[in-house]
């Protein structure tokens, strides 16, 4: 069937900001689709309120509007753009959501759209769990027993029938979110209550728990003709229980035989069908009972989802791509198969290769979040490796989640133990309690069980991990023992570095079998050394003998040749990189997303690939994220989906010997290679490692600073506790304090006294000796304002000017900011341009640049300097209308900025404003105030020609609407108090009733509002916490000063997060709201494409 | 850990570790690409003469489980695998893989790069290759490989054949406790179907039982004269190993039944059934062994993913070849014409053809899976219809 041409016009709706549950794989999907679509002749229409997406770049779509994803918003659209039909399984919950509003409102049929990919019934029959499990039923398949309920009563009766453990699950929520195990009364009504919230339309599951059974998820797809294909079989490690988003996850199957195969792939395609998924992919989960194999459905995703990133990158199949050519009509088996060619899409790939998939955590950032992994997801990120075996891919996939560990390490002081039954009964017990716990380090704590001699069955019998899988991590930790002890034996006690490198004879053939079990070296020099820094073997292997080597992937198991040069590393003895002779450059990658390192990056990477294929470079990409666009075998013209350490890079360098090799564009992940490559002789394109070095090293910075007669901070750096206190004193409290070398501000704090300092640095544990400490006077309400630039070596152009709305001491990626600023005097802005110019030639900067300046009375101090690309650079390109990561990669191939005609700051007759969006809820984070730590998952942009408009667009696609009327709680901090009046006043005007807390009332009334008072919490009853509860209150302003009032209105704060309330904990932030408001009242919404907006800049710029 | 050598008659060398019985093996490498039902094609009578090399890299996980054995014994030559799992974990299993093999005297050989075997098999062709424990010696072993007789030509089907007739009554036993996807009630009536055993898998019988025919299964060697005797409603000419032409006197039964009761050919029978219908008949590069070969349904366009296993295909170039859309093709045969009514979406090669007058149904591919998806058990039930049909005629 050729395409459909009665539909002209598509509508895609994007999954707007990444937040847990729903990263930047709909980034993917929605660009597959995005160019699927394009590639057969439609328009695509885009609507996604996050600029940081490769998807709205405005050459992707028609029409690209990053504008809250509301149904108001939508059905401005379909006035202005009239589309005909609208495809909503490629946003993940969000688009289906959002799809299922607008055809419940009727705006479909008014508009004459039609669905594509998934008709509104489908949705509806595998969203509403009722209508599943009838669904279930009707094909004969088991479904847990469940039942959904409205409301706290009707739970309690149904769980009478359940019995514990129960799981509560919201419908219609994404990444499980508001999911829970209860395992008695207490947690269950708990769980209800949070879980009635959570769930968009009020409904909740309660099921029983298939705790303990093996977990599987197939990823389906479906023509029109009704051809069913199987992508690939998913097994999860960790059993159920665990969301499938935060387990281990490993494809294919490892542990089902035919039969059980074949039973759950007739059962998915019966699935498929009843809920009558017309065209695209669907993600079916399984649960399979290991004593008898009994088999029962958990859900169904009728659309692509994360796990089909996952399966796509597993198997070389596009499965977004492929479901939007056939959601408008094509059928499988007219779809030629990209990577062998000569086949069709209609077959199920067979891959030759085990992929293992590991959850990403930052619980770091989140005091007193309950780390236990349970039925909503908790993860922020994930990377995946590749490899012949699942020993080796595990290992890889370790190595690649970047967070220190290189392998299987001993959390317990273990390391090179094996089935040793001398282990500390206390110290058994805690490896227990960690295998019996689902947990982030559970692997790591099976690996110590090993070691303290549990066997492979009584850790099943703990965790109820397939014994299969115990094995393979047995043989790994049997394997490091062998190793300790052979060393030992053959070089005697102790080891140095430099006897195993390079490897002596006498350990060469261990060392083979090391390799093909996917040791890193790193990890093999941890064993024998105690660090695993120096080199260890560090040789590139010939090519005729046995070594690490890379492999295709193919889709067909090597059956047919693959023309694509998708590669992994492998232990084998035939390569199959063959490297081109042309002209190549290496771009290396982000890694797995996590807080301060996502998608942004991700959006610089990919540019870069495209500058390059542009200039006819070839490409080579480095990244090992499964969810990301950089991922994709067509974005670049070689991937390498390998591990992003210094070990693993190298090995592709020497094998593809690139011309150079960029790293400012993936975040910290390249940038922390930059200098260990360079030390090997590797190009380092564009800005030179000891320039970012000099930006980094805080006593070069200041170097830097005073010879250019700059300002910065008063500050000091500790590399002892003493010290700290020393310098501390000297710049006087608060200040602000730092880790070296990290992204994301983590472990960043404010701190006010020397307690607080103690405490700081016994809670971080930091080795000051190996990271020394910064320490910075922290500038108290200060404007914070970013700056990206960009530079040729000779001129520097600085792109975009952005103004925090919340004061300095805010992390910059969690605090709202407006481009262009909107309250600096003109000189200031003068000034911070000629300091950004100065500062970019000094360096000699070649590429992009990210300072954060901090301005107090009309002062400018810098705050830090990044020769790298920021976390903005997608903001900002959006907004101005120029793609400032292509032109950077275009710079530092040696163009100059003159040739690409970027001369000077683009003027604009809009702005907009970014703002970042949170895990707050999904973790249950007991403090939502925001500080120098990032915390948000996130961002969101609103675009508007007013800052009152682009305000409130920002935060309704952050999910917190300003409201239009209602009741403004104020409770402020001494300081805040003369501009709370006339925020307080303005809030009047437009109609808010006011109420505050005792002192902010008292202020407010004695300058003669009317202000109703309210309690504090430790006031006594009702108080402020019962009446946002109570949903009485619209909008909350909350602004606080130390340590003590910080923890006496945590309260406040999380009341109103969970409740939904909008809450401004700056005044900026609520004067920006007050703004706002008074724009909605004034004018009505308006949408407008960024292809609109660039067309009156591109005029008024005469570009 | 022992060293095991592979050395194929090119005299290409792969070392590995030895896996299962100690010894040596000779026998024509060929790839099978399924991810899993390793039990399943170990005892497919069909891998007579062939050792089978897994592009699957985990192999022996699930272990091995006595009701999933496709015959009554393991016929492959050898088996090659990337990594052979040192512990199984299922609830059916009761042997590991590696036991398993020793037990049924199967030599193999592990550890080696499986994917360069693979891309090797495919760029060169599927050839004759040696497995030794014993032997470490390459050249030896290419000496020995180079003198071994290929498949071309070989009568292998005398070999696997079953000595003596039998009847079969087994159906598909439920695989779960909560198996009622694939239970099929046993039909009242019912036909006798007289099953020409050229290396026939169970799960042919038990798709024919589940269906309500009542099996008669019969050696390769018997007269066309002692299977009319047996008066049967229906015949099966089954899947077996190796090349068509070597079995002339099959090709000579069926001839002498064609037309007389409705005729259901699965791979090797269906090859039979082609040169019999005086088709010819080829032997493919690498051949095609796995459980994810798309296969299009000429007349309702529609794809089924089938299960394969044959090295050798009936010859009919397809009209797809020269660019043409893949059509449904008639010849006339002295049978009567016949009609191509399937064929690979990967190669384009003849997966089925039928009788456009006469009752033959015939497929290249294994609708009894067995391993592999189930997407073709409908040919079964065509199968049956024919017999309805030819019932009431």
């Amino acid at each position: 069937m050729p395409r459909r041409t009665d539909i002209h016009r598509i509508f895609l709706i994007g999954s707007g900001p990444i937040v847990i549950g729903q990263a930047c794989e709909f980034d993917y999907s929605g660009t597959q689709a995005c160019r699927a679509l394009k590639d057969e002749g439609y328009e695509v229409v885009l609507l996604n309120s996050n600029p940081a997406t490769i998807m709205t770049d405005p050459d992707l779509a028609d029409r690209t509007y990053v504008e809250p994803m509301t149904v108001e918003v939508v059905e401005a659209i379909f006035q202005r753009d009239k589309p005909d039909a609208l495809l909503p399984t490629m946003g993940g919950q969000t688009a289906l959501n959002l799809t299922v509003q607008l055809a419940k409102q009727g705006l479909l049929e008014k508009y004459g759209i039609t669905l594509i990919g998934a008709s509104y019934e489908s949705i509806q029959k595998a969203e509403d769990r009722e209508l599943f499990k009838q669904a279930m039923e009707r094909i004969g398949l088991k479904v847990p027993s469940s039942g959904s309920i409205r409301s706290k009563k009707e739970a309690l009766e149904l769980l009478e029938q359940i019995g514990f453990p129960a799981i509560v699950r919201p419908s219609f929520t994404l990444g499980g979110a508001g999911g829970n195990i209860a395992y008695n009364r207490e947690e269950f009504e708990q769980f209800i209550d949070w879980a009635l919230v959570t769930s968009p339309v009020g409904q909740v599951l309660v099921e029983q728990s298939l705790l303990g059974w093996k977990e599987y998820e197939l990823e389906v797809m479906r023509d029109m003709k009704d051809n069913v294909v199987i992508i690939c079989p998913i097994e999860n490690l960790d059993p159920m229980g665990v969301h499938t988003g935060d387990s281990i996850t490993v494809a294919p199957a490892m542990t089902l035989s035919d039969k059980e195969y074949q039973y759950m792939r007739n059962a998915a395609l019966k699935i498929i069908r009843e809920i009558g998924v017309d065209t695209g992919g669907s993600n079916i989960q399984f649960a399979l009972n290991p004593a008898n194999g009994e088999l029962t459905v958990i859900e169904m995703n009728p659309r692509v989802s994360r796990s089909s990133a996952l399966a796509s990158k597993a198997t070389g199949f596009p499965i977004a791509k492929i479901a939007a050519k056939l959601a408008v009509g094509y059928t499988l088996d007219e779809i030629p198969n990209d990577i062998t060619q000569v086949t069709k899409a209609s077959f199920e790939p067979t891959i030759d290769y085990v992929v293992v998939k590991i959850p990403r955590f930052t619980f770091e950032k989140f005091q007193g979040v309950d780390r236990t992994l349970t039925t909503h997801m908790k993860s922020v990120g994930e990377a995946m490796a590749l490899g012949q075996t699942f020993k080796e891919a595990l290992q890889k996939a370790i190595r690649s989640l970047e967070t220190d560990r290189y392998g299987l390490i001993s959390l317990h002081g273990l390391d090179g133990r094996f089935a040793d039954a001398s282990v500390d009964p206390v110290v058994l017990e805690r490896i227990q309690a960690g295998i019996r716990t689902p947990t982030s380090d559970r692997l790591w704590h099976m690996a110590d069980g090993i070691r303290a001699g549990l066997s492979v069955d009584d850790i099943f019998q703990i965790s109820r991990v397939d014994p299969w899988f115990v094995q393979e991590i047995r043989e790994l930790v049997e394997f490091e023992a062998r190793w300790v002890r052979e060393a030992k034996h053959c070089l005697g006690e102790p080891i140095t570095p430099s006897m195993i490198s390079p490897v002596p004879d006498s350990l060469r053939e261990l060392c083979l079998v090391a390799q093909r079990l996917g040791f890193s070296e790193y990890r093999l020099t941890q064993l024998l050394c105690g660090d695993g820094d120096g080199a260890l073997c560090r040789e590139s292997t010939d090519q005729d003998e046995p070594g690490v080597i890379f492999k295709r992937v193919d889709t067909c198991g090597g059956e047919f040749e693959a023309h694509t040069p998708y590669l992994y590393s492998t232990f084998g003895s035939v390569c199959e990189a063959k490297p081109t002779s042309r002209k190549k450059v290496m771009i290396l990658g982000g890694g797995p997303n996590r807080i301060g390192q996502g998608i942004e990056f991700d959006y610089c990477c990919v540019h870069a690939a495209m500058a390059l294929r542009d200039m006819g470079i070839e490409t080579i990409m480095v990244n090992c994220n499964p969810e990301t666009v950089s991922t994709d075998y067509d974005i670049s013209d070689r991937l390498y989906f390998e591990p992003l350490t210094i070990e693993d890079v190298l090995r592709i360098i020497q094998r593809e010997r690139p011309d150079g090799v960029v790293v400012q564009f993936g975040g910290q992940t390249p940038l922390k290679l930059s200098v260990p490559l360079a030390h090997e002789g590797v190009t380092i394109l564009g800005t030179q490692p000891d320039s970012i070095d000099r930006a980094e090293d805080r006593k070069r910075f200041s170097e830097l600073i005073q010879t250019l007669n700059l300002l910065q901070p008063e500050n000091g750096t500790a590399r002892a506790p003493y010290e700290a206190h020393v310098i501390a004193v000297n710049i006087g409290y608060p200040v602000m304090v730092r880790p070296s070398y990290v992204l994301g501000g983590r472990a960043m704090k404010i701190i006010y006294d020397a307690a607080a300092l103690d405490r700081y640095l016994e809670d971080t544990g930091i080795n000051l000796a190996k990271h020394p400490l910064l320490i910075d006077d922290y500038l108290e309400d200060a404007i914070e304002v970013d700056v990206d630039a960009i530079a040729d070596g000779e001129r520097a152009v600085v792109a975009g000017i952005m103004e925090h709305v919340e004061m300095a001491g805010i992390h910059s990626g969690d605090s709202a900011c407006s481009l262009p600023p909107y309250s600096l005097a003109p000189a200031v802005i003068t000034e911070i341009e000629r300091q950004t110019i100065l500062l970019a030639r000094e360096l000699g900067v070649v590429g992009l640049m990210n300072i954060q300046f901090a301005i107090k009375d009309e002062r400018v101090f810098i705050l830090e300097v990044n020769p790298r690309a920021s976390r903005t650079v997608p903001f900002v390109s959006k907004t101005i209308g120029f793609p400032l990561a292509k032109l950077a990669m275009k710079v530092m191939m040696g163009h100059k900025l003159s040739d690409l005609h970027f001369l000077a700051r683009p003027p604009l007759s809009h702005l907009s404003i970014k703002e970042a969006v949170f895990p707050f809820t999904k973790l249950g984070v007991s403090d939502v105030l925001l500080g120098p730590e990032m915390r948000s998952t996130g961002e969101v942009m609103g675009i508007d020609q007013n800052f009152g408009w682009a305000f409130a667009k920002s935060q309704a696609s952050a999910g917190m609407p300003i409201p239009l009327q209602g009741v403004a709680l104020l409770s402020v901090k001494e300081a805040d108090k003369t501009a709370t009046f006339e925020l307080a006043k303005r809030l009047r005007t437009l109609g808010f009733a006011l109420q505050a807390t005792k002192g902010t009332a008292a202020f407010l009334t004695s300058h003669g509002l009317e202000v109703t008072t309210v309690n504090k919490v430790k006031e006594g009853r009702p108080h402020i916490v019962d009446f946002i509860k109570n949903k009485d209150i619209a909008l909350v302003v909350n602004t606080v000063g130390g340590t003590a009032s910080q923890e006496d209105s945590a309260p406040i704060r999380k009341a109103a997060v969970f409740g939904g309330v909008p809450y401004f904990t700056t005044i900026q932030a609520a004067q920006a709201a007050v703004l706002g408001i008074e724009a909605m009242k004034r004018s009505p919404l308006q949408v407008r494409s960024l292809q609109e907006y660039h067309r009156v800049q591109s005029l008024s710029t005469g570009t | 850990m022992k060293r095991a050598l592979l050395t194929l008659a090119d005299g290409t060398v792969f070392s590995g570790l030895a896996l299962g019985y100690e010894g040596e093996t000779v026998g024509e490498v060929v790839f099978n690409t399924a991810m899993t039902g390793y039990q399943e094609i170990l005892t497919d009578p069909s891998y007579k003469g062939q050792i089978v090399l897994m592009t699957a890299t985990q192999i022996g996980n699930y272990g091995v489980t006595p009701q999933d054995a496709e015959s009554r014994q393991v016929w492959a030559e050898g088996f090659i695998v990337r990594e052979a799992a040192s512990r199984m974990s299922n609830w059916r299993a009761s042997q590991t893989l590696s036991d398993y093999l020793t037990e049924h005297h199967i030599v193999g050989i592990h550890g080696l790069d499986t994917r360069a075997l693979t891309a090797h098999l495919r760029d060169h062709g599927s050839q004759v290759g040696v497995i030794s424990h014993v032997d470490l010696n390459g050249d030896s072993l290419h000496q020995k490989a180079r003198s071994a007789p290929t498949l071309v030509g070989r009568d292998l089907v005398k070999e696997v054949t079953c000595q003596n007739a039998y009847e079969w009554n087994d159906g598909t036993p439920p695989l779960l406790p909560s198996a009622t996807l694939r239970s099929t009630p046993h039909p009242s009536s019912t036909f006798r179907v007289v099953v020409m055993d050229f290396g026939v898998k169970h799960n042919i019988l038990r798709s024919l039982v589940d269906l309500g025919c009542r099996v008669h299964v019969v050696p390769a060697s018997t007269s066309a004269e002692t299977i009319r005797g047996l008066q049967p409603d229906g015949l099966v000419f089954s899947n077996g190993p190796g090349d068509p032409e070597g079995v002339p006197y099959a090709r000579k039964t069926v001839q002498d039944l064609i037309g007389w009761r409705p005729i259901l050919g699965i791979c090797l029978g269906h090859q039979i059934l082609g040169l019999a219908h005086g088709l010819p008949t080829h032997k493919l590069k690498f051949g095609h062994h796995g459980g994810n070969h798309p296969v299009m349904d000429l007349s309702s366009r529609t794809i089924e993913i089938t299960s394969q296993n044959h090295n050798f295909a009936v010859h009919i170039p397809s009209p797809g070849d020269s660019g043409q859309p893949m059509g449904l093709q008639r010849f006339s045969t002295p049978f009567g014409d016949i009609e191509v009514t399937h064929r690979s979406l990967n190669d384009g090669c003849c997966e089925g053809f039928r009788g456009v007058d006469h009752p033959v149904l015939s497929v290249q591919y294994h609708p009894e899976a067995s391993p592999g998806p189930h997407d073709s058990a409908y040919v079964f039930q065509q199968f049956v219809s024919m017999m309805k049909e030819q019932a009431h005629a």
